[in-house]
């Protein structure tokens, strides 16, 4: 899978968490907390990582899932994976 | 005579059913004697004994949003559906939940009364819980592997998962119960409820059942034991209690939620009142984990016990909603539990109908709905019809309501709803009439 730019990967997980819990993806900004901002729970957590895996094509293994805090954190993530 | 003084009342009401999305549409179809069964569409239906059940006249997926219902089964999606009319009825404001303020719609009444969620409990029921979900997520599992299981498959499959809910969308501290005891749960949840309310637990309690697990597996595992109708050219024609040609029960889903409250709280709030949740009573009959008794004994006792609970005299009663699923063995034998139960002078005298002729069998939800069936009938004055009761049981010699609806002489009134479980669970709910 190619390489996603930051814009890329926001808006896959801002297509996700919309799919998924249904926060409008205009909502899902970069420096936004998942639990204090976007409401998700951890279980929501859960099922989000494993559409980001699928859609990115990377890892995210529970140990790192539970220091992504926000949004920014993701994206960090899955571009240093794919890096 | 109840040992408390305190008196319930019914001052909600919500459902949705086989026979309409909420419970106005869901009581005028069944005065009008509509059935709610349909035949099944599944790609492999013809593999199965019984090929039709009472499915939802709406889907949840029309009036509630995908993200949510991805994380409730059926029977938690339809349970809150269902409560959130019922809660608007009795003309509560919105919540004061963490949800709520985060800007979620919630259910109630703009400017409506504010129930202090300390003195709110919730008692609703299923009988089996979220079998859907169970299978789906067994389904892949062998699949796609565990990782791919819905997070959400526990609290979907717990059968106590629509009282939780319930009680998070309300913001009910009291206390949440979800009481099992099969096709009786739900009867057991509005006994429970009003003893929350006797014992001081609570002041306003959301209580009733929920069920849906029309699912190839209940009707291959009902099917296995020759529970239901397989009257499958005919489905609309298949629950007919007390018919001679009666060939079993049909399955059906639904949700039915009431709210009791203290009379004095319902008062205080000049609350409309549809009727008094005056009782309860249970028996175990002890006998066989599928059969009833035949003796019909642990049946008469519940009604009795609902009487006393009650403090009303077997002549009191005008109407009994009776559980009467459409089998051969179980309809004629709870007649005979009402005479032992009453006495013969006065269950000669009372309006029975069997409304699972209409609406299915909704197991779980079966209790609650009949229930809220009961009071309405007490309340209006009228009886809904037994749909199909072409060729009487020669056994049958009391006074079953066919054809058209009744109507019930005006004054003091009081009326009981039977609701019997596999397992030997025999519940029956007592209410009056508010004068």
């Amino acid at each position: 899978m190619a390489v996603a730019t930051e814009q890329q990967i926001l808006d896959g997980i801002a297509e996700i968490i919309d799919d998924i819990v249904g926060v409008d993806k205009s909502e899902v900004t970069p420096e936004k907390n998942f639990i204090d901002d976007l409401d998700i729970d951890s279980l929501s957590m859960v099922e989000i990582a494993v559409s980001a895996q699928d859609q990115f094509g990377v890892e995210i293994p529970d140990d790192e899932l539970r220091n992504l805090k926000t949004v920014q954190d993701v994206i960090n993530f899955v571009q240093k994976l794919q890096s | 005579m109840s040992q408390s003084p305190t008196k319930v009342v019914v001052t909600g009401l919500g459902a949705t059913t086989p026979l309409g999305g909420d419970m106005p549409s869901t009581w005028s179809a069944l005065l009008a004697g509509k059935s709610g069964i349909r035949p099944l569409t599944w790609d492999f239906v013809n593999e199965l004994p019984v090929r039709f059940a009472a499915t939802l006249a709406v889907d949840p997926s029309e009036v509630m949003p995908k993200q949510h219902l991805r994380r409730l089964d059926r029977n938690q999606a339809i349970a809150l559906i269902a409560a959130r009319e019922a809660w608007t009825s009795a003309g509560f404001a919105p919540p004061a939940t963490r949800r709520a303020k985060k800007g979620e719609e919630t259910a109630g009444v703009p400017g409506g009364f504010a129930v202090d969620g300390e003195r709110l409990g919730v008692v609703v029921s299923s009988g089996i819980g979220g079998l859907h979900t169970a299978l789906d997520s067994y389904d892949v599992w062998k699949e796609k592997g565990w990782s791919r299981v819905t997070p959400f498959t526990v609290p979907m499959l717990m059968p106590n998962g629509a009282s939780g809910h319930v009680g998070i969308e309300f913001g009910a501290m009291a206390g949440s119960h979800a009481l099992v005891s099969a096709c009786a749960s739900s009867g057991e949840a509005v006994g429970y409820a009003i003893d929350m309310i006797r014992a001081g637990r609570a002041d306003v309690v959301i209580c009733g059942g929920t069920e849906s697990c029309i699912h190839p597996l209940q009707m291959a595992s009902f099917g296995a034991m020759r529970a239901m109708s397989t009257r499958n050219d005919e489905p609309e024609r298949a629950s007919r209690p007390y018919d001679k040609n009666r060939d079993g029960f049909v399955l059906g889903e639904g949700a039915a939620v009431m709210i009791l409250e203290s009379e004095e709280h319902a008062r205080a709030r000049g609350a409309q009142i549809h009727g008094i949740a005056a009782g309860c009573g249970y028996s175990g009959d002890a006998y066989d984990i599928v059969l009833p008794d035949p003796s019909g004994a642990g049946q008469a006792k519940a009604m009795r016990r609902a009487l006393a609970d009650a403090g009303l005299a077997p002549e009191d009663i005008v109407h009994i909603n009776a559980h009467a699923t459409s089998t051969p063995a179980g309809d004629v034998a709870e007649l005979a539990s009402i005479k032992a139960g009453l006495g013969e002078e006065a269950a000669s005298k009372v309006v029975i109908t069997a409304t699972k002729s209409m609406t299915g069998h909704l197991l779980g939800g079966a209790g609650a709905l009949e229930s809220i069936f009961t009071i309405l009938a007490l309340r209006d004055g009228i009886v809904p019809p037994t749909a199909n009761l072409e060729d009487i049981d020669d056994e049958v010699d009391l006074d079953i309501v066919r054809g058209e609806p009744r109507k019930l002489p005006d004054g003091p009134a009081a009326a009981l709803n039977n609701s019997f479980g596999f397992g030997g669970h025999n519940v029956s709910v007592a209410f009056q009439r508010v004068l």
